[in-house]
C-alpha cells in the first residue's frame, strides 16, 4: 500500500497526486511512469510522473479525469491509501544537449512534459515550452514553466494568451520563426500526434510519449502494443517515448478507443453507485 | 535442459527407507494383499456438470472425499522401490503420505508432503501427474492405471487447509541471512519456503499487486481458485517470509541497492513474461490478445466481474484460440464461459503432438469446445474500426519429425480458408522476462533471453545470485520451476553457510 501526501484539484478536471514512495523517488529520471490502481477493484492505470522529491519521498502525477479510475482517484485524499503504485516504469526519455527544444504538452501532459523540460535545461538545451489549453483557467504550473523556459507559448481557444490557435498551427508557426533540433510532446494521443505531424514537413525530429492501455506496464502482457516503424512495440518497457514520425497513428487512436462502450458502461455504473 | 536423474540419489533412498521400514507400515502392507489392492477401481474424481461448469468461474473439479481417497489410497501397493518418487521434481515421499492417507492421518500426510513441497494445494491442480509420478507408477505398469496420486495430494492439502489447522513447523533461531528473491510465482515461494524454514529472512519483491505469478495471473479460478492461493501465502508468511508487492527490482531498485539493504543471496524466478505473437498481418488489431493479457484481465482483474471491478475484456462472440498448450485450453475455456457462442482451438498440428494435459483437453470438449487441428491462421482481417472481424487459415499436413521431436506441420498449397471471429488469444507460449537481464550487468543469458545457470547448483554467472523456473527454461511448468528451487534452495542454503564460515 502506498500513502497519498496530497491530491489536489489543480484545474477543473485535472488533479496532482502525490504519494509517498521513497524507493521510486530515488529512482526515477524525466519520462518515466508508474501504474496505480485507486482501490482493490480498480483498474491498473499507467500515470507519468511529473515530479520527485527523494527527500521527502515523495512521487507526483498529474492526471485527468476521465474514467471510472481516475474518477475514484480524484476522490481520494491525503491519508488515503493506494493498492497499487509501482515503479518508476518505462524508460527514461533521451535527455542530451541537443541544442534548441520545443517542449510542448496540454492537459495532464503539462504536468507530464515538466520534468523532462527540466533535465532538458539543467543538460544545457535552449527550452522553448508550448502548453495547450483550451481556455485561460485549464493552465497550470505556468510559473514553473516560465522559471525554465527560454521562450513560453501558451497555444489556447480563448485570448487570454500569446497564441489564440490550436498547437499545431502555433507549433508551425513557431518552426517558420526558430531552427529547432528537436520537439518532445506529451498529452493526449491527439495532441502529439497533430504535434508530430505539424514538424513532419521539416522533418524536425519529434519524441512523442505515448499512453495506450496497459495492464502489467512491465512487459507481460502486451496491451501496449503499438506500430512504429512496422515494427510491433511495447511502449511500456519499449518506451513510452517514440519517434513520433514513426507511428502508426491510425493503429493507435483505435487501439485506444478498445474499450470505449466498457468505459462508459463501468462509469455509469459507479455513478449510480456512488451518486443514487 | 536438465533432465530428472534416473538413479535415486542416496540421501532420497535413505529417506524413503526409514519410512517404508516403520513397524505401522509393514503391517498395513501385510494386513491388505497387493493382489487384493490390484482388484479395486480407480476413484474418479468428482467434478460439476460441464453444461453447468461452462458458464460461471467456479471450480471445475471438487475433490475426492475421506472415504473416496481412502479407498483410492488402499490401491497403492506400497513398493519396495517406489519408482513414483523418481517421477516427482520435488521428490515428495509419495508412498508415505499415500499410506498415511489410508489409515486416515490426514494432518501427518500432508505434512509428510510439505517437507518437500511448499505448495501441494497448488500441484495437486495444476502437475500433469500423468506424465511425471502417475506415469512411473508400478500399478500402471501392472494393470494400466496408476494410483491418483495427484488427486490424493489434492485431498490431503485441502483437507489441512479446510480444517483451518495449519501446520506450522519450528523455525530455528534467525540465522541474520537476509535473502532476496524475485518474482512470487512458484519458483520464487518455494525457494521462499525451503529457506525461511531454516531461519533465514527471506523477502519476496513481487512487481503485482498479488502474490503467484502465474498462478494468480494465468491459471483460471476454475481450475486454481484463488482461495487456495491465498491460504498458500499465509501459510509462508507464518512461516515469516515476507512480501514486498508493487515492486519491480531492476526498476524500483536493482539488485546492488538490495545488496546495500544486506540481502545476501539472491533468487531471480521472474517467469517468461513475454508474450511470444505470431508475426501475421492484423496482429495489433482490437479483439486480438495474448494469452498473457487476456488470462491477466480475467484472472488478476477480475473481468469476469465487470463492471464491480473496474477492467474490462472482450467477451467475443466466436473467439478463436491460437496453440495446443495448457495456457490455450485456459483461455478457450475461458472464452466460453464469458459467453463465446463457440470458443475453438486453432492448432497446426493434430491432436497428439498438443503439449496440453490429456485431462484440460478432455474437460474443454466436455464444455463445448471445439478443435480445429492441422490449421494456421496467415493473417487477421479488421473492419474499417480496426476490429477483429475474421482469419485467414491455411491447412497442414504432417510432414516429417521436427528437433522437439513431433511431426512437422506442412502446409497445403491452395488450402487457404476465411472464417469470421470476433476474438483472438495467441497462446503460443511466452519467452523469459528481459527486465533483470537488461538491468543487471554480469548477467550472463542465453539464445532466448533465458538467464544461464550451472544446472546442477542453479547459480547464475555472478556469485550469490540463482534463478529457476520459466526464466531460465522458457515456457515450462509449475513442478519444474518448483524443482529448480527446491535444487537452488539447497544450494543457497550452502552459499550462506560458507558465508558464515568465512570462506
Amino acid at each position: 500500500m502506498a500513502q497519498i501526501l496530497q491530491r489536489k484539484r489543480l484545474v477543473p478536471n485535472i488533479h496532482l497526486l502525490e504519494v509517498h514512495a521513497p524507493e521510486i523517488a530515488k529512482k526515477c529520471r524525466p519520462g518515466q511512469f508508474v501504474i496505480v490502481m485507486p482501490d482493490e477493484k480498480g483498474e491498473r492505470i499507467p500515470l507519468t510522473i511529473s515530479d520527485w522529491d527523494p527527500g521527502r519521498g515523495s512521487v507526483s502525477a498529474v492526471f485527468m479525469v476521465v474514467g471510472t479510475s481516475t474518477h475514484k482517484l480524484s476522490l481520494l485524499e491525503a491519508g488515503d491509501e493506494l493498492p497499487v503504485y509501482v515503479g518508476p516504469l518505462g524508460m527514461p526519455s533521451e535527455i542530451k544537449n541537443y541544442g534548441r527544444v520545443l517542449c510542448a504538452g496540454g492537459c495532464f501532459g503539462i504536468g507530464a512534459v515538466y520534468p523532462v523540460a527540466r533535465a532538458l535545461r539543467e543538460a544545457g538545451n535552449e527550452v522553448i515550452t508550448l502548453l495547450d489549453v483550451k481556455a485561460n483557467y485549464l493552465l497550470y504550473w505556468e510559473d514553473k514553466f516560465r522559471k525554465l523556459s527560454d521562450k513560453f507559448f501558451v497555444s489556447s481557444r480563448d485570448s487570454a494568451y500569446n497564441c489564440k490557435d490550436y498547437i499545431p498551427r502555433v507549433l508551425k508557426d513557431i518552426i517558420r520563426q526558430e531552427d529547432l533540433d528537436r520537439v518532445y510532446a506529451v498529452g493526449c494521443t491527439y495532441l502529439i500526434y497533430t504535434c508530430a505531424e505539424a514538424t513532419r514537413p521539416k522533418g524536425v525530429k519529434t519524441v512523442v510519449s505515448l499512453n495506450p492501455i496497459m495492464v502489467d506496464g512491465t512487459g507481460m502482457c502486451g496491451a501496449c502494443r503499438v506500430t512504429v516503424d512496422g515494427k510491433t512495440k511495447f511502449a511500456c518497457v519499449d518506451g513510452p517515448d517514440f519517434d513520433g514520425h514513426q507511428i502508426d497513428w491510425q493503429e493507435l487512436f483505435a487501439r485506444r478507443k478498445s474499450y470505449f462502450e466498457d468505459e462508459i458502461h463501468s462509469l455509469k455504473a459507479w455513478e449510480k453507485e456512488s451518486y443514487p | 535442459m536438465a533432465e530428472n536423474k534416473k538413479i535415486m540419489p542416496p540421501e532420497m533412498k535413505e529417506r524413503l527407507r526409514q519410512e517404508f521400514n516403520q513397524e505401522w507400515r509393514k503391517e498395513l502392507r501385510k494386513s491388505v494383499p497387493a493382489k487384493e489392492r490390484m482388484k479395486s477401481k480407480r476413484q474418479k474424481m468428482p467434478e460439476r456438470a460441464a453444461e453447468l461448469r461452462n458458464k460461471d468461474f467456479v471450480e471445475v473439479n471438487l475433490g475426492l472425499n475421506a472415504e473416496q481417497a481412502q479407498e483410492e489410497a488402499r490401491r497403492c501397493l506400497d513398493c519396495a522401490n517406489p519408482q513414483c518418487v523418481m517421477g516427482c521434481p520435488v521428490g515428495i515421499d509419495i508412498p508415505t503420505f499415500i499410506k498415511l492417507i489410508e489409515i486416515g492421518d490426514f494432518e501427518k500426510s500432508v505434512r509428510k508432503i510439505k517437507e518437500t513441497n511448499s505448495l501441494p494445494s497448488v500441484c495437486g491442480r495444476v502437475c500433469p501427474q500423468e506424465a511425471q509420478c502417475e506415469s512411473m507408477c508400478n500399478l500402471k505398469k501392472a494393470i494400466g492405471v496408476p494410483v491418483a496420486i495427484g488427486n490424493l495430494e489434492r485431498f490431503a492439502a485441502d483437507y489441512e487447509n479446510s480444517a483451518g489447522k495449519t501446520f506450522i513447523p519450528k523455525i530455528p533461531k534467525p540465522t541474520g541471512h537476509k535473502v532476496a528473491i524475485l518474482g512470487a510465482g512458484p519458483a520464487g515461494l518455494t525457494v521462499a519456503g525451503e529457506l525461511a524454514k531454516k531461519g533465514h529472512k527471506v523477502t519476496i519483491f513481487e512487481a503485482l499487486h498479488v502474490a503467484g505469478g502465474v498462478l494468480a495471473y494465468g491459471i483460471p479460478e476454475f481450475r486454481l481458485p484463488k482461495s487456495i492461493l491465498l491460504s498458500e501465502m499465509a501459510y509462508l508468511e507464518k512461516l515469516g517470509v515476507e512480501f514486498r508487492m508493487n515492486f519491480v527490482v531492476g526498476m524500483t531498485a536493482s539488485m546492488d541497492d538490495l545488496r546495500e539493504d544486506g540481502y545476501c543471496a539472491f533468487f531471480i524466478g521472474t517467469g517468461a513474461g513475454l508474450p511470444n505473437f505470431m508475426r501475421i498481418p492484423g496482429e495489433n488489431l482490437i479483439g486480438v490478445y495474448s494469452a498473457n493479457e487476456y488470462l491477466t484481465r480475467v484472472n488478476l482483474m477480475k473481468a469476469y466481474l465487470f463492471p464491480e471491478y473496474d477492467t474490462p475484456v472482450f467477451p467475443g462472440k466466436r473467439a478463436a484460440v491460437f496453440g495446443g498448450g495448457n495456457v490455450a485450453m485456459d483461455s478457450v475455456r475461458t472464452a466460453k464461459r464469458l459467453g463465446a457462442e463457440t470458443a475453438a482451438i486453432i492448432y497446426r498440428r493434430s491432436r497428439a503432438e498438443m503439449p496440453a494435459r490429456e485431462e484440460e483437453v478432455h474437460h474443454a470438449e466436455e464444455e463445448g469446445i471445439e478443435f480445429h487441428f492441422l490449421t494456421a491462421p496467415i493473417r487477421f482481417i479488421g473492419d474499417d474500426n480496426h476490429h477483429l472481424k475474421a482469419m485467414e487459415c491455411l491447412k497442414m499436413e504432417l510432414g516429417e519429425p521436427d528437433s522437439s521431436g513431433r511431426r512437422r506441420p506442412v502446409p497445403i498449397e491452395g488450402s487457404e480458408f476465411i472464417e469470421e471471429i470476433d476474438l483472438a488469444v495467441v497462446s503460443i507460449g511466452n519467452s523469459p522476462n528481459p527486465l533483470i537481464s537488461q538491468v543487471t550487468p554480469g548477467l550472463k543469458v542465453g539464445k532466448w533471453g533465458n538467464v544461464e545457470v550451472d544446472w546442477d547448483t542453479m547459480e547464475t554467472s555472478i556469485k550469490g545470485v540463482y534463478a529457476g523456473g520459466d526464466i531460465i527454461r522458457g515456457g515450462a511448468t509449475v513442478i519444474l520451476a518448483m524443482g529448480d528451487a527446491r535444487v537452488a534452495a539447497g544450494e543457497i542454503e550452502k552459499y550462506l553457510e560458507s558465508l558464515d564460515n568465512g570462506s
